[in-house]
């Protein structure tokens, strides 16, 4: 197959946009120089991440300033590293062994939740990435709904699968799960319930690979936890 | 129910609107009668799926409405990252079923653009044509369910008789009517069969047909043109601040088409409109979604005209293994805009992957949008949003 | 019809409520055949039910009335059992009721009533109070907002309906539907008598009154918002399974077959044809009533399976700024016509 480059179909290779500095100018201006940690480049797209008690405030200046009028989702991350135990290479591939110390992807973080949200234009193609940490302990941050109204969901999806709070959500209740659900499903803690009922059947049904010469032994693996 | 007494509703100046949205209760207070609450849904022929909305209603007039979402929610949030990233595919197939290809476009890009693998041109075309595809099926199902929701039954039956045909021709080019899967990062799982170019070139042309038809049946009908015109209007505003999308964001005159807006695929190479309607209204968002299907039909000649010859797939390593960071990939979907936020931390599989869906944030409108209509306009809104209950749920 | 016999009104009266007994229940299935499972499919580009019965699926709605009367008779738990039980009687009862005036042939008549029109028309409205009854009864709110959205249509319709054979009755002269068919037979087009003169000549803006109205009173659409299968999933009906819906289908149909009838009755000239008389016409008139209510009810169906559904607030305003008006207008034409020639 030849590897020959396409025509630019995919978004143009990250270089300075002069639109970025533009964004974090105005972004600077509104917030103050302080409560804009840290931006990256992501692929195009500019990630900023700004202190928790500038949140709101935030949400205020990519729309008022930065003419960010669509609000394109609420979502929180949990950097903690997934505890797994398993042996990719011994054939258990219930899922993607991932690194086991704790890193933090664009723009850094200061702990283990953070919640990021994408805003966009609609007059012109402008959109950016705004992160916050969240405490742990308290894990609670402003609620944007009072700036873009669709907040209220995301917001309420985002409580119930992280636990990590919206002051001035009208409203936090369940969104997806019933109300009498206990436990936060997207934190890395919080186990993939399949997975621990029953063993992954990929470890059972390990058939020999075309270029292997000795078949796979199937029993002897299949009451490995997963 | 409380959220939607005091869910923040932007002040407006859109005298239309204001208007209509004005739940007159006066009666129901000064005849003592008590408001009814009606559940639609969460199995109800109008939600198609389940979705369920707490209705409180003065005699036929909705106070409130309350969507109760949820009762599809797979958790794919939390299985992607139990998944590689070529097992992940198998998953967004199921967002939003009625155009599964469109679903694999952009994390396929995403995962590619953090693998710095791009996919040959050939490929893109074909990922071009079959997303465009998608997308006419997709609204054929609309313009005739949206006939059905208003009451006419042979219009439904029309768009699914049409909509067989585009159905018929992704499946010969990928094997799967519903769920391609037909997506592999760095390009496709195969090239297209011979003779489907032709195949396909005609099957357009029953398209523009149908278009056509539905314009005349459906568009052009009075009785259609009062339940929808002046129903459940959107200004542009509020449907950007509740991040609704796509064709009726469109509809509510938001010029703003992330085919032309972010170019990606083969859209820079292709020549077409983007349609507007000014007055965000049901019915506008039925002429959006019909001219948008002649326009897919027209962008998909154009990609048969223009196809180029060559590989399928670009070169990838075996085991894919995605390098660290993190990307934001969107596209416009039939039902509006998807986007993907992968954070890959270079292991086989994602670290975390935030989907972002369309219908999510279209119903999340509906407790502003339903205050104040009435039960039957309560369907023709439903229906003119158009969502997916997988959409919505994940 | 053994309660005929033994009462001993003689062999007429049982005759007439056999042929009526049975003609309610055929005219709905030939209808439900031929308009909602031939008509209606091949419409929508389909072929309907093909096998039943091995011609074109004639034996599909045998079948399924069969299956209905086997099926279980669920009742709600919450349900006025007793009003419940009753509602699709009365609704069907309605619907026999209305045969009693339409003549068939010059003496195929159960009883040809001086004031038939008017008695076809009251005693088609009942059939609102079974569908209130139905409503309330079920314990089920969807029903209960069909069951008030047909009162409020069925009563704002059957003003229309009324005004819209005024009319024909002022130019007939006759309440009497057996009256009305022979005034028809009797007129003349510009002098010439060959065909008699149908009223569907003169009173053209009648007719649609009525058929809008009918369509109305039907519950179909454009007017199916009792029933509207997409916002009520099925109104009134929702609770009723087995053959307690079989009589809501009979009912339905039934009223379809009997409200062609009257029309064609009305507007088409009945039973008969130009140039038979006497026996001859007691023989071809129920045939050519047939034909011409077939007629008919090919546009009613035609309607049904094309428009979408107006809004409850949109029908009434229909009613009352549209059809009502129109009515009064062609009443009062039909009246200086008729006194002017």
């Amino acid at each position: 197959m030849a590897d020959e480059p396409g025509p630019e179909v995919t978004e143009a290779p990250p270089a300075p946009d002069p639109d970025h500095e533009t964004m974090l100018a105005a972004l600077r201006a509104g917030l103050g120089d302080d409560a804009v940690l840290e931006h990256a480049d992501a692929f195009g797209d500019l990630v900023v991440r700004v202190a928790p008690a500038a949140w709101r405030g935030a949400a205020t200046v990519t729309q008022r300033d930065l003419s960010c009028d669509y609000l394109s989702f609420i979502a929180g991350i949990d950097w903690e590293p997934a505890a797994r135990e398993g042996d990719e290479a011994g054939g258990d591939t219930s899922a993607p062994v991932q690194p086991t110390e704790r890193s933090y992807g664009a723009a850094g973080s200061a702990g283990r939740f953070q919640v990021f949200a994408h805003v966009e234009s609609t007059s012109r193609p402008r959109g950016l990435t705004l992160k916050t940490d969240v405490d742990e302990d308290a894990p609670s941050v402003a609620s944007w709904v009072s700036v873009y109204p669709g907040a209220d969901w995301h917001e309420r999806e985002c409580w119930e699968m992280f636990g990590i709070a919206f002051d001035g959500h009208p409203s936090l209740r369940h969104l997806y799960l019933p109300s009498e659900f206990e436990g936060h499903p997207l934190r890395k803690d919080f186990p993939l319930l399949a997975r621990v009922v029953k063993p992954w059947p990929g470890l059972v049904d390990v058939e020999a690979m075309p270029g292997d010469d000795a078949p796979a032994e199937p029993a002897a693996t299949a009451e490995e936890p997963s | 129910m409380s959220t939607t007494g005091e869910s923040p509703v932007p002040s407006l100046t859109v005298e239309r609107s204001s208007m209509r949205h004005l739940a007159d209760a006066q009666v129901g207070v000064e005849l003592d009668t008590g408001d009814m609450i009606l559940n639609l849904g969460p199995q109800h022929p109008a939600t198609h799926g389940t979705l369920r909305i707490v209705v409180r209603l003065d005699g036929e007039r909705v106070v409130s409405a309350d969507p109760v979402i949820g009762y599809m929610h797979r958790g794919y949030e939390k299985l992607t990252e139990f998944r590689t990233y070529p097992q992940v595919t198998t998953l967004i197939n199921r967002i939003d079923w009625l155009s599964s290809f469109a679903n694999e476009v952009p994390f396929m890009t995403a995962a590619e653009q953090l693998m710095a693998i791009e996919a040959p041109p050939r490929a893109v075309y074909i990922r071009t044509v079959l997303t465009e595809l998608s997308r006419i099926a997709t609204f054929l199902l609309f313009l005739g369910e949206m006939g059905l929701q208003v009451g006419a039954l042979t219009p439904a039956f029309y768009g699914f008789r049409d909509r067989e045909y585009v159905l018929n021709l992704i499946e010969a080019a990928t094997g799967g009517r519903f769920h391609p899967n037909f997506n592999r990062i760095g390009g496709l799982k195969d090239d297209l069969p011979w003779g489907w170019i032709a195949e396909c070139r005609s099957t357009m042309k029953v398209v523009l047909d149908a278009c056509d038809d539905f314009e005349d049946l459906v568009l052009g009908n009075e009785i259609f043109e009062a339940r929808t015109q002046g129903i459940g209007i959107i200004p542009a505003s509020v449907g950007a601040g509740y991040g609704v999308s796509g064709s009726n964001l469109r509809a509510s005159g938001v010029d703003w088409d992330l085919r032309r807006d972010r170019p990606y695929l083969a859209y820079p190479e292709v020549d077409f409109q983007v349609w507007t309607h000014p007055d965000g209204d049901s019915y506008s968002r039925y002429w959006v979604r019909l001219q948008e299907t002649r326009e897919a039909a027209r962008i998909v000649l154009q990609c048969l005209d223009q196809i180029p010859s060559g590989p399928i797939m670009a070169k990838v390593p075996r085991i894919i293994k995605v390098p660290e960071g993190e990307v934001w990939v969107e596209t416009e979907n039939p039902l509006g805009q998807m986007g993907y936020y992968v954070i890959s931390k270079g292991a086989t599989g994602p670290f975390r992957v935030k989907i972002r869906s369309a219908s999510f944030s279209n119903v999340s409108t509906l407790p502003w949008l339903l205050r104040g209509v009435y039960v039957p306009d309560v369907i023709t809104i439903l229906a003119s949003l158009y969502f997916i209950l997988g959409d919505i749920d994940r | 019809m053994t309660l005929a016999l033994s009462i001993g009104w003689g062999s007429t009266l049982a005759i007439k409520t056999i042929v009526v007994l049975t003609v309610i229940p055929l005219g709905a299935l030939i209808l439900g055949y031929v308009f909602l499972l031939k008509m209606m499919s091949h419409m929508q580009s389909r072929l309907g039910p093909m096998d039943p019965g091995g011609f074109h699926g004639w034996y599909q709605l045998v079948g399924d009335g069969l299956k209905f009367l086997q099926k279980e008779d669920v009742m709600p738990a919450q349900a006025d059992r007793r009003v419940f039980a009753v509602a699709p009687a009365v609704v069907v009862m309605s619907t026999f009721l209305v045969f009693l005036v339409i003549p068939m042939g010059p003496d195929l008549v159960v009883k040809d009533l001086d004031v038939g029109v008017f008695y076809a028309l009251a005693v088609s409205s009942l059939s609102v109070v079974g569908v209130l009854m139905a409503g309330w009864a079920s314990a089920n709110k969807f029903a209960l907002l069909g069951a008030l959205r047909a009162a409020a249509q069925l009563i704002a319709y059957e003003l229309p309906l009324l005004l819209a054979v005024v009319g024909v009755v002022i130019q007939a002269g006759t309440m009497s539907l057996q009256g009305i068919v022979l005034s028809q037979q009797h007129g003349k087009i510009f002098g010439w008598g060959g065909l008699g003169e149908p009223f569907l000549l003169t009173q053209f803006v009648g007719l649609a009154l009525f058929l809008v109205a009918s369509q109305a009173e039907l519950t179909q659409t454009p007017f199916d918002m009792p029933v509207a299968e997409s916002e009520l999933v099925a109104g009134y009906m929702v609770e009723y399974t087995g053959f307690r819906f079989l009589f809501f289908f009979i009912g339905e149909f039934g009223t379809a077959f009997a409200f062609a009838a009257i029309a064609a009755t009305l507007f088409l000239g009945g039973w008969a044809i130009p140039g038979v008389h006497g026996d001859w016409a007691n023989i071809l008139g129920p045939p050519v009533l047939f034909a011409k209510l077939m007629i008919i009810a090919f546009f009613m169906f035609w309607v049904r399976f094309t428009y979408p559904r107006l809004r409850e607030d949109q029908l009434q305003a229909v009613a009352w700024k549209f059809l009502i008006p129109l009515g009064l207008a062609n009443i009062l034409l039909t009246g200086l016509f008729k006194v002017a020639f």
